[in-house]
């Protein structure tokens, strides 16, 4: 039976856990939402890159650029890893690296050698235990995270990719769903599969007009290709940081209750244990009296 | 005449989202004005400012290079950055153009040059439009 100041002790130690779970939880929604608000104002961007890109490219036939052909022969990829840099969110990054190792298992098993490029601590940690090739790791960046940032990922990649380094690149991070779910996406980078222009059978099916491009559509579909990729890098570290948030929300919930539940069995335990410490004094004084009387 | 809807766009924001009167943009091939109901066209911008017209009064935006896209009389302007000339920073573009120069004159090896040369370019753009405003 524990004394009755150690199930204090302990009351009272939970009770403080509690405080900072759930403190942690109104920081995470707090900053989940201006996660959401930039993921919103980045909505027009993309969606409009999306649409110009999808006009363009149904336009030029073939693999008309070299990001966008497929290689016959492929030695290597890169996997472009986005992970969260601070633990605490429950299984959220656990999730996007067993993906990752899964692919590169499966890169390796068809004989490609595969290099990593990590954005957050997390995935840069366990690729790197795991024993991979790291070619470039930020660490400590998800929380400022930019559009030059993104770029400067993305031209990296493509630099590689053009100079046959790399023959493949897989973008991997965490999809914000919902607020309940935030699924690891595996995303092929390059080569480049271009959008499908999107509601094509819609109200929008009016006959195509020409369009006048300048410069010519090669030119212009050699510019926009590769700021795809930033769009596309781009769009993961939002989401990412944004399911990050989420995730954590929810992990600190869960504690939060948990700590509530473990002190009410505590605080049953404390008065039981009062209670038991009360009648044993009673039979004690009980028993006294009694012996006096004989 | 009519008016054409004119877009800013950057990954971070909306920067402009109004009806215009015309607009002029820097296209890679000289500069190009657009007035309501322009055929389809889509080009690709260099760094410059943008200006467009408004009950005959002229604004104008920076943009950093990107793409303008005319459709159904809407301007889109996919930019990776851009920003009215009234909100303009000069004390930091005035920074960013003493960098890049100093970079270039260094002519270091291990700088890239075009990086240098872009965001010369770009503020100085900046520090031309933040005066004409």
């Amino acid at each position: 039976m524990p004394s009755l100041k150690d199930v204090k002790m302990k009351i009272v130690g939970v009770g403080k856990t509690k405080q900072i779970t759930k403190a942690m939880n109104m920081v995470a929604s707090a900053k989940l939402r201006g996660a959401q608000a930039r993921i919103e104002r980045f909505r027009p961007y993309a969606a409009k890159y999306r649409d110009v890109l999808a006009e363009l490219s149904s336009k030029i036939e073939g693999d008309a650029h070299p990001l966008l052909a497929e290689r016959e022969e492929k030695h290597s990829c890169a996997i472009v890893l986005i992970t969260s840099d601070r633990g605490l969110c429950g299984s959220f990054n656990g999730n996007i690296i067993s993906q990752a190792l899964a692919l590169a298992k499966e890169k390796q098993a068809a004989g490609l050698t595969v290099s990593f490029a990590c954005v957050g601590r997390k995935g840069r940690d366990a690729i790197r235990s795991a024993g991979y090739e790291i070619v470039m790791a930020y660490g400590d960046r998800m929380g400022s995270i930019d559009f030059s940032l993104a770029s400067s990922v993305a031209q990296e990649v493509i630099n590689g990719y053009e100079s046959n380094i790399y023959d493949e690149v897989w973008l991997i991070y965490g999809e914000f769903v919902s607020m309940g779910s935030q699924p690891p996406r595996t995303l092929c980078l390059l080569p480049l599969k271009t959008p499908e222009a999107e509601d094509v059978d819609g109200e929008d099916a009016k006959p195509r007009c020409e369009y006048v491009y300048e410069p010519q559509e090669e030119k212009l579909l050699a510019e926009l290709l590769p700021r795809y990729i930033n769009v596309q890098v781009y769009r993961g570290m939002l989401d990412t940081s944004a399911s990050e948030h989420a995730a954590r929300m929810a992990a600190m919930d869960n504690a939060t209750r948990n700590c509530n539940e473990m002190i009410n069995t505590l605080t049953l335990l404390y008065n039981k244990t009062r209670q038991a410490s009360i009648t044993s004094e009673l039979i004690d004084i009980v028993g006294g009296a009694e012996a006096l009387k004989g | 005449m009519g008016t054409l809807q004119l877009e800013v766009v950057t990954p971070d924001k909306t920067v402009v989202s109004t009806a215009v009167e015309m607009a002029v943009c820097p296209g890679v091939e000289g500069e190009f004005g657009v007035l309501p109901q322009h055929v389809s066209l889509l080009s690709a911008l260099k760094i410059g400012g943008l200006r467009y017209r408004i009950d005959g009064k002229d604004e104008y935006v920076f943009i950093s290079g990107g793409f303008a896209d005319v459709n159904n009389n809407v301007l889109t302007v996919l930019a990776e950055s851009a920003e009215r000339a009234a909100d303009i920073d000069t004390a930091r573009a005035l920074a960013a153009k003493e960098r890049a120069e100093k970079r270039i004159a260094e002519h270091a090896d291990n700088i890239d040059m075009t990086r240098a040369e872009a965001s010369l370019q770009r503020a100085v753009v900046r520090l031309q439009l933040a005066q004409s405003r």
